[in-house]
């Protein structure tokens, strides 16, 4: 890996996106809308009768939420268009290494999840009046943390997929187990053994407990450090799975 | 040992289907070689070979005295892919940018190359917006811009106009001069005089490779798709190909054998 080269395949990826305004626009602005949805949706609801309201438990794991299934999507098609347009064939034929690109990919999308992270974030805290005991500072770490994992599940699986079609289509596979099974819905504690022992391997699980500890406690705990590095760890597998798949040569 | 690219009994097959049968031959160093054939015929298989993406069945690569596709051949290897692989959400500029950058070329090296390829005033355009011709060009100046040593260019004046193409081949020629050696491949017979030597191929065979002043010799014609045409057929029946002992290769007299 070189410095200079992964810095300038980092600018490469920001400059692509920022060209894109659309894309730039809905990442920021979709996370917003989807979260005022969520406010009045249990704006009348009768609060439970302990613990946080509905819409702050609902609303903490959502922010984790936006920026695993937005980055997952936009590198997978990022990548799969490298890989049918030929620039990722050029690129392999010049000195930059595969995890030049990999990291290039991981720190840009990274970014730009923490970015959409931050201001939905501030809509959650300031506008809807978001409680946690916890500092905001750790949400947006977690849900940055979240988006890189994300975008290294992304370059893994668009191995897989020869047309953007294929690519969307994984977004289900990949996403929907991990939503349904990380707490949400049923709490882990709750739900048949079988599901939780698919519950315990799903990195987005540990997320989502991180999260909720975060909204629980005051000061970072011991099972929230645990949670992040976990995720971390889970990064960094996809990361090593996605660059096996990049192969100088092929057929 | 001076040859830029040489290849050794090359054979690759794609799935079960063999694209190039053993082919010997070998480009020294400070010309602009043509690599001629029909479409299918496997010049992109062999261009990609000499690059080192292609995965090879048989036989060796060398480039520069180093088997094509090692880590040290990439600062010093240009490649052109036949679709344009630039980016299209980047200007001209920004993708030149990239690559220069990529090899350790400072921006105004990069902007030097895109004005070499007569993109000058487009440079501060979205590659996307650009015309075919266009693009293909942009794509041309990223493989330039490191300066590299070998530059292997897959029909790089396909859909050029007629003056940018003399330009263009007036630039390789310059290039050659200075001692960089060119692969470009086509499928148009007027490029191929414009080449120092030619590489015929056909069906995966190497057929021709010689200058053409000598292959016109051999098949005893001036116009070159004839002299081609001759070498084909004499090819093909299997008989002495007129050109004798340097106007055909080990590849084809094996392949017979």
């Amino acid at each position: 890996m070189n410095p200079r080269i992964l810095a300038v395949t980092t600018g490469r990826i920001l400059r692509q996106l920022r060209h894109d305004r659309r894309t730039v626009a809905l990442l920021v602005l979709v996370p917003t809308v989807l979260l005022t949805l969520v406010y009045y949706m249990y704006a009348d609801q009768p609060a439970p009768p302990a613990g946080p309201s509905t819409f702050d438990r609902i609303a903490l794991v959502m922010l984790g939420f936006f920026p695993f299934i937005v980055m997952f999507l936009v590198t997978s098609i990022a990548m799969l268009r490298e890989r049918t347009t030929g620039t990722l064939e050029r690129l392999l034929t010049t000195p930059l290494a595969k995890a030049d690109l990999l990291f290039g990919y991981g720190i840009a999308f990274g970014l730009a999840g923490a970015v959409q992270a931050a201001v939905a974030s501030a809509v959650a805290y300031w506008v809807f009046g978001l409680d946690t005991a916890g500092a905001s500072g750790l949400v947006i770490m977690i849900a940055a943390l979240n988006a890189v994992l994300a975008v290294a599940l992304g370059l893994f699986c668009s191995a897989f997929a020869r047309t953007e079609f294929q690519a969307v289509q994984f977004m289900p596979v990949v996403v929907a187990p991990q939503l349904l099974l990380c707490g949400l819905f049923v709490p882990r504690g709750e739900m048949a053994g079988w599901l939780q022992a698919i519950s315990d391997v799903l990195p987005l699980s540990y997320a989502v407990e991180a999260l909720q500890e975060v909204g629980a406690h005051a000061e970072p705990t011991g099972t929230m450090w645990r949670d992040v590095a976990v995720v971390a760890g889970a990064a960094v597998l996809a990361l090593v799975l996605a660059a096996a798949t990049l192969r100088r040569r092929s057929g | 040992m001076d040859d830029a690219i040489a290849l050794r009994d090359l054979v690759v097959d794609r799935g079960r289907r063999r694209v190039l049968h053993g082919i010997s031959c070998a480009v020294p160093r400070g010309v602009v070689a043509g690599l001629l054939g029909p479409s299918g015929s496997g010049k992109t298989t062999l261009m990609r070979a000499v690059v080192g993406v292609q995965v090879v069945t048989g036989g060796t690569v060398t480039v520069l005295g180093r088997p094509a596709g090692s880590a040290e051949l990439r600062r010093r290897v240009g490649y052109l892919t036949q679709a344009p692989s630039v980016y299209a959400d980047l200007t001209v500029r920004e993708n030149a940018r990239y690559f220069a950058a990529l090899h350790g070329r400072s921006r105004a090296d990069a902007d030097r190359a895109v004005a070499d390829v007569g993109l000058g005033e487009a440079s501060g355009q979205l590659v996307g917006t650009l015309s075919g011709g266009q693009r293909s060009r942009a794509s041309l100046a990223c493989a330039l811009v490191g300066e590299p040593e070998v530059v292997v260019l897959d029909e790089p004046t396909v859909g050029q106009d007629p003056v940018l193409r003399a330009d263009l081949w007036a630039r390789f020629h310059e290039l050659a001069a200075a001692g960089t050696t060119l692969l470009v491949s086509s499928h148009v017979m007027d490029e191929a005089a414009r080449c120092d030597r030619l590489l015929l191929i056909r069906e995966g065979r190497l057929i021709a490779d010689d200058t053409p002043a000598a292959i016109r010799a051999a098949a005893g014609v001036t116009d070159l798709d004839e002299a081609f045409l001759r070498l084909i057929r004499a090819n093909e029946t299997g008989a002495a190909v007129g050109a004798g002992a340097h106007g055909t290769t080990g590849g084809t007299g094996r392949e017979a054998s």
